[in-house]
């Protein structure tokens, strides 16, 4: 059996590279995949505690966030495509039409 | 029976000059100007055909009838009724405004015709005539109120058609401001004295527990000396407002902005003697309280000579009859003062007959000046006389005879020259002063100037040379004009018969509603006085103007020569400059004040601070919104990260 400990270590190393990622990358595909990194981080916690304590609802919640990755993916996605179009790149940082 | 059935006539006086605006006010717009013109005199003619039933009626029955028609306002304690008093004093104004009215409106249809056009808007017409009607409905409402309360609504408007008329050309006056201000001017003096109106009102009311001119009347006998006076008092603020007396006179002369027909109907035959029927229609306050009747004596008398004194250095033709109207005011009021109530309602009627005489006929001058100015205006010359300056007439007499005939007979009337009917008028408020010594020297030197300063400014108008091109080339004006004028100056000359011995008819009229009116006498030494001093005041200005008024061009006023510095003195308008100095001076000083650091620093830079605090906050915070995405997001983990710092330590 694995410790714990070494789960949640890995999780909250994907999750500063998500993090990282986000911050720092301009290319708005690479940011969406940080942002997966993140929820799935979280996803790891979630399933490794209920392993721990042998109950089922955080086996639960990591399908919920799932299936809520799926469909915010295929929102972003989306945008993506679209901003692409009007733009001709995916750099996030020549987003900034609405800077005030 | 003829008598309650003429008696129930009476709201038509108000009614009928009010369709007469109607009619001009919904249709007037597709009427031509003979239209407009004959809507309003046949409503002026027809309140006076009222009028002369009413007449009728009381002369079958003079007994005071009491017709009510309306509620206006219940309250526990007093009830506001709209109803009319047909008596013989309020019919006998009624027949002298809507008389005079009359022909008056008759005459605005040729003067205006010419106005309109010479001031270039001739739409104003039909506006005008039904400010006209509007006036003669509001008088009415006045003399035939049976209560204080309806008689200040007839007051108020009066009050208004009278700015509404004097600012009829607004936009004219020097500097483009001056008719406007002078309407205001009149308007803001007449509140001073609608102050005292109403507080009159609401003493009476406190104290009677009723307008109703019987009750407060039969109340009055029983009422405390305190009660009384401060009520007569205030009454006699009122007087001095609406009739132009000291100290509230002065915006009568500025009135004189309004068209002609205007003053000679307002303000000098019918709304400035509203004060005089006040204080007679009010006697029994007055008997009850001695104190105030003679301090009204005093006014009038002082406002008598004040304005013959001012009158004599005018060159205005017609600033001169507005300072005229008021010394003659203030020989009604100081007859009104002494109880001698027949003869200021007969000076007060004679008045209205030669006042508007000389009004209408200075207007009829100043139309041929204005046709004289046109018709002149191709010469080379074209120097702006103004047709209101009589430095500027002269030899008028020759161009326009009928108007010199008709302005003689005024002159001479107002100057009280027998058997003209100013002598007669006249010569019984002297008869009556002959008891106040004092009072009757006042009047007898106001009666010399009169006469003087009616004959300067025949002089300088009709004789001579003629001192303008306007003057040259002046011409008589038409029927419409000249007609009223003939008909006034008739009525100048016969109006003395209404109260002379033996028959005395205004005396035996108003003897039904008076009371205590002491029989009229004609005291020959009186009679042989007034002469003296109107024939003294001709003679002293013949011999001062007969040789000048033949000068090519004017020079220094012979009466400076005689009087010096004097002359200037009485043209200052000290009262104006003491109500700048004390009143408006510091108003305006504390308005400026309030505008200029009350409004627009204080409150005005309050709001503008928000506005600043706004903008600068806005200018801060938007550097943080610089549009890049990634920092926002590390802005979101920062929060983030504090959120669930708190959270675990917490």
């Amino acid at each position: 059996m694995v410790p714990v400990d070494y789960y949640l270590i890995l999780s909250a190393i994907i999750f500063s590279l998500g993090v990282i990622g986000v911050l720092l990358r301009s290319n708005a595909l690479v940011v969406f995949m940080s942002l997966e990194l993140m929820l799935n981080a979280a996803n790891l916690v979630l399933i490794t505690y209920a392993a721990y304590y042998r109950v089922l609802s955080g086996q639960l919640i990591v399908f919920f966030v799932m299936i809520v990755a799926a469909a915010e993916v295929a929102v972003g996605l989306a945008l993506l495509v679209a901003i692409f179009r009007a733009k001709k790149s995916v750099d996030v940082d020549q987003m900034s039409s609405l800077k005030g | 029976m003829p008598i309650p059935e003429a008696s129930q006539l009476v709201p038509w006086v108000v009614f009928i000059p009010l369709i007469g605006l109607g009619i001009n006010l919904l249709f007037g717009k597709w009427f031509k100007e003979g239209i407009i013109g004959t809507v309003a005199v046949l409503a002026a003619l027809g309140a006076f055909v009222v009028a002369v039933l009413l007449a009728l009626g009381l002369k079958a029955n003079p007994e005071a009838v009491v017709r009510p028609l309306a509620v206006w306002a219940k309250f526990e304690n007093i009830r506001l009724e709209w109803a009319f008093r047909v008596d013989t004093l309020s019919v006998w104004m009624m027949l002298v405004v809507t008389g005079v009215g009359t022909l008056i409106h008759l005459y605005s249809i040729g003067y205006m015709h010419s106005d309109v056009r010479h001031n270039g808007d001739p739409g104003r017409f039909r506006r005008y005539f039904i400010y006209l009607n509007l006036f003669i409905a509001s008088m009415m409402v006045l003399v035939s109120a049976n209560n204080f309360f309806m008689l200040f609504v007839g007051w108020e408007g009066v009050g208004l058609c009278s700015y509404l008329l004097i600012g009829f050309w607004f936009e004219k006056g020097a500097e483009g401001t001056a008719n406007a201000k002078a309407g205001k001017k009149a308007f803001i003096v007449n509140r001073v004295g609608d102050f005292g109106m109403l507080m009159a009102i609401f003493l009476m009311a406190a104290a009677f527990g009723s307008l109703d001119f019987d009750v407060v009347f039969q109340q009055a006998a029983g009422a405390s000396s305190d009660l009384l006076l401060a009520i007569t008092l205030l009454l006699l603020l009122a007087v001095a407002g609406k009739s132009a007396q000291l100290p509230l006179f002065v915006w009568l002369p500025d009135a004189m902005a309004g068209p002609t027909p205007v003053s000679a109907l307002i303000h000098a035959a019918t709304m400035v003697t509203a004060g005089v029927y006040l204080v007679v229609r009010s006697q029994a306050l007055f008997i009850a309280s001695p104190t105030s009747a003679a301090v009204v004596m005093w006014v009038g008398a002082l406002t008598a000579i004040l304005g013959a004194l001012v009158a004599v250095s005018q060159y205005d033709i017609k600033k001169v009859l507005a300072y005229s109207t008021i010394s003659q005011l203030g020989y009604m009021v100081a007859a009104a003062g002494m109880g001698a109530w027949v003869a200021a309602m007969f000076h007060l009627t004679t008045h209205a007959f030669f006042k508007a005489l000389l009004f209408l006929a200075a207007g009829s001058v100043i139309l041929g000046m204005e046709h004289g100015h046109k018709a002149s205006a191709s010469d080379a010359d074209h120097s702006v006389d103004d047709p209101q300056d009589m430095r500027n007439m002269g030899g008028l007499r020759g161009k326009m005879p009928v108007t010199f005939t008709v302005y003689l007979v005024g002159a001479l009337a107002l100057a009280g020259i027998v058997p003209l009917s100013g002598f007669f008028s006249k010569d019984e408020i002297l008869t009556a002063a002959s008891h106040f010594p004092a009072i009757f020297i006042i009047l007898g030197v106001s009666a010399l100037l009169t006469a003087f300063y009616m004959t300067r400014q025949v002089y300088l108008v009709f004789f001579g040379r003629t001192h303008s091109h306007s003057a040259e080339h002046a011409v008589e004006n038409g029927a419409i004009i000249t007609i009223p004028l003939i008909i006034l100056a008739v009525l100048s000359v016969v109006g003395g018969e209404l109260n002379i011995f033996p028959t005395y008819h205004l005396e035996h009229w108003l003897e039904h509603t008076l009371e205590g009116i002491h029989p009229s006498l004609m005291v020959p030494w009186v009679m042989v006085v007034s002469s003296l001093l109107a024939i003294s005041g001709i003679v002293f200005g013949v011999l001062l103007y007969r040789r000048y008024v033949r000068e090519s061009s004017l020079q220094v006023d012979p009466l400076r020569r005689v009087i010096g510095p004097f002359f200037t003195t009485l043209q200052q308008r000290w009262f104006d400059r003491a109500y700048q100095a004390v009143l408006v001076g510091p108003y305006y000083a504390v308005s400026n004040w309030l505008s200029e650091i009350i409004d627009h620093r204080v409150i005005d830079g309050f709001i503008d601070g928000i506005g600043k605090v706004t903008i600068w906050s806005s200018e801060k915070l938007r550097i943080l919104q610089n549009g890049y995405v990634r920092s926002y997001a590390l802005a979101v983990l920062f929060g983030a990260v504090i959120l669930i710092g708190y959270l675990l330590l917490h």
